[in-house]
């Protein structure tokens, strides 16, 4: 009912409001769910909370791999030139949320330059990658010379589900240069976020579930890495490992775990702002060769087959 | 339990001999790497594979079921799906999965179908027989009740679901009611009467579900593979995976499970 005390013409203070603060959720299977666990831990940058975080629990990786793996023929199945279309979207949607990613990139910690400069970054890697994935099987593949009448050649697989604890200190393009790649090549992947500056990663869902990102194919996770290296390393249904940074008694219990059904496990230590840091040969980290045999006739002049 | 109460099914236009050969090896090995699983109670064919899938699973104690009357539709006439049946059953078939005349029973001549699954146990002879009400095409509780009291009226001693072609097959309201009609029946009566769902059941979870629903509806005395039995195809492996995890810790892949 309106009464004659309001005034509509006058906006109300703004220092009278209170801010309304984001529920940061994880990503699964293209929905935003809460932790199965129902725990939450507060990440603080110099006494200031950033929000109610899911702390996700062995239950939560089990379930973002199933989706993974219902998600990953379909998406390996899509045209190259298709992921690339899909990766361009990605770009160009995060293209139009900078100054959301800024912000919350300050909010988190980062010096302003710094901030800006992973924003940009991250969108021109994802570009970057959009170009190469119809490129990249024609640049690792070839045709093998052999001693018989076969056409003998090798291409490109996808390895398939793939785990990536991204980075802990570059919370937007640790997480943006290993995930472009990876679904670059027809993978699909569950990443666990930086720890202490996971919002940049929350956020960065909200971007590929408006992107043509089909379901399932990337799905984000925040929580303590330490927690889940054990479940994560030894679960079957996962192919590859990805994992950023040096902890090397954490990478040796990531190896050791994974060594059930022979994951491969790959440790990056880069600093991803360098531009050497984008490149083919990370998408070629999660692929797996696969050779053919084809019998042919001995058809040319000079007697060779191809 | 679950297990031993899994009717492994192939029933596609496409089964082939192999097919089939294949389907009993998994009912007799299950998943060989875990030691001391039960074998599953049967494996579900079609009329012409009964003879191959009856020597494919001689001296395990596994049963051989077939589906019969001119499944899925049950659309002909009465002396072919007996002749249907009787092959089956000389052929060495335990148990025989009829399905019900829809088309009749929506007419409303009801007792042309209570006859027919009349005439059709008698064709059985020795050979269990399993009334397949396809609750899919039935529409209403109210119908698949009364398909339900018709069937077990008639001598079925077991009403199933689903044929799986038709979607929805069995969910568990439709359970519920068909788990009713064979309570009431046993009651009034003192006779059990076995109960199968059958399509769509494909997760350990959900077949934990039924159980309970059985238990509380009927009792334990009907927690066994002669009067329950889950329909299935891929339920098999959800389950072994299930009882893997629980033995390793570890979350398991379907890529070290058999296919079939």
């Amino acid at each position: 009912m309106p009464t004659d005390s309001a005034n509509n013409d006058h906006d109300p203070d703004d220092s009278l409001r209170l801010p309304i603060l984001k529920t940061y959720k994880l990503y699964i299977d293209g929905k935003f769910p809460r932790t199965e666990s129902g725990r939450y831990y507060v990440p603080e940058v110099d006494g200031d909370a950033l929000g109610n975080i899911c702390q996700a629990s062995r239950k939560d990786v089990k379930n973002a791999v199933v989706a993974a793996r219902k998600a990953q023929s379909g998406w390996a199945n899509r045209t190259a030139y298709n992921r690339g279309q899909i990766l361009y979207r990605i770009g160009e949607m995060l293209e139009g949320r900078r100054e959301q990613f800024t912000a919350e990139l300050l909010r988190q910690g980062l010096p302003a330059t710094q901030a800006t400069h992973e924003v940009n970054q991250s969108i021109d890697r994802l570009i970057y990658y959009a170009g190469w994935c119809d490129k990249y099987q024609q640049v690792f593949s070839c045709v093998n010379p052999v001693a018989s009448s076969h056409f003998n050649f090798s291409l490109l697989e996808p390895t398939g589900v793939v785990f990536v604890v991204a980075s802990q200190t570059s919370p937007l393009l640790g997480l943006v240069a290993m995930l472009a790649p990876v679904i670059a090549g027809g993978n699909t992947c569950i990443l666990l976020a930086a720890e202490s500056k996971p919002l940049s990663a929350m956020t960065f869902a909200e971007v590929l579930q408006t992107s043509d990102v089909p379901d399932g194919v990337v799905n984000l996770l925040t929580g303590n890495p330490a927690e889940l290296g054990q479940h994560f390393a030894s679960h079957k249904d996962i192919n590859a490992i990805a994992y950023d940074g040096a902890d090397n008694e954490y990478l040796k219990t990531i190896q050791e775990n994974a060594i059930s059904n022979l994951k491969r496990v790959q440790n990056y230590q880069f600093d991803w702002t360098s531009d050497t840091c984008g490149n083919p040969y990370l998408i070629k980290d999660f692929c797996e060769v696969k050779t053919t045999w084809h019998p042919i006739e001995k058809i040319s002049a000079s007697g060779s087959g191809y | 339990m679950v297990l031993s109460m899994i009717d492994l099914t192939t029933l596609e236009g496409m089964d082939t001999a192999g097919k089939v050969r294949q389907l009993c090896y998994k009912a007799r090995h299950l998943h060989d790497a875990v030691p001391g699983l039960p074998t599953v109670a049967a494996v579900c064919v079609y009329p012409n594979f009964v003879e191959l899938a009856k020597s494919e699973v001689k001296d395990t104690g596994i049963k051989v079921a077939s589906v019969a009357t001119a499944f899925p539709s049950g659309n002909s006439s009465l002396p072919i799906k007996l002749e249907d049946v009787r092959m089956a059953v000389d052929d060495g078939a335990d148990e025989i999965d009829m399905v019900i005349s829809r088309g009749r029973f929506h007419r409303g001549d009801l007792q042309y179908v209570f006859d027919e699954i009349s005439a059709v146990k008698e064709a059985c002879r020795h050979a269990r027989l399993k009334v397949i009400l396809e609750t899919g095409e039935l529409g209403t509780f109210d119908k698949v009740r009364k398909a339900s009291d018709i069937a077990i009226a008639a001598g079925a001693d077991f009403i199933k679901t689903s044929t799986g072609k038709i979607k929805p097959a069995a969910t568990m309201p439709v359970t519920l009611v068909m788990l009713e009609a064979i309570r009431d029946h046993y009651v009034k009566t003192g006779q059990m009467v076995g109960m199968k769902p059958a399509g769509g059941i494909s997760s350990a979870k959900l077949a934990l579900h039924y159980l309970v629903m059985v238990k509380e509806t009927l009792g334990v005395a009907w927690l066994s593979n002669h009067w329950f039995r889950f329909g299935a195809s891929s339920l098999a492996n959800d389950v072994l995976m299930q009882i893997v995890k629980q033995e390793t810790g570890i979350y398991q892949s379907s890529d070290y499970f058999s296919i079939d």
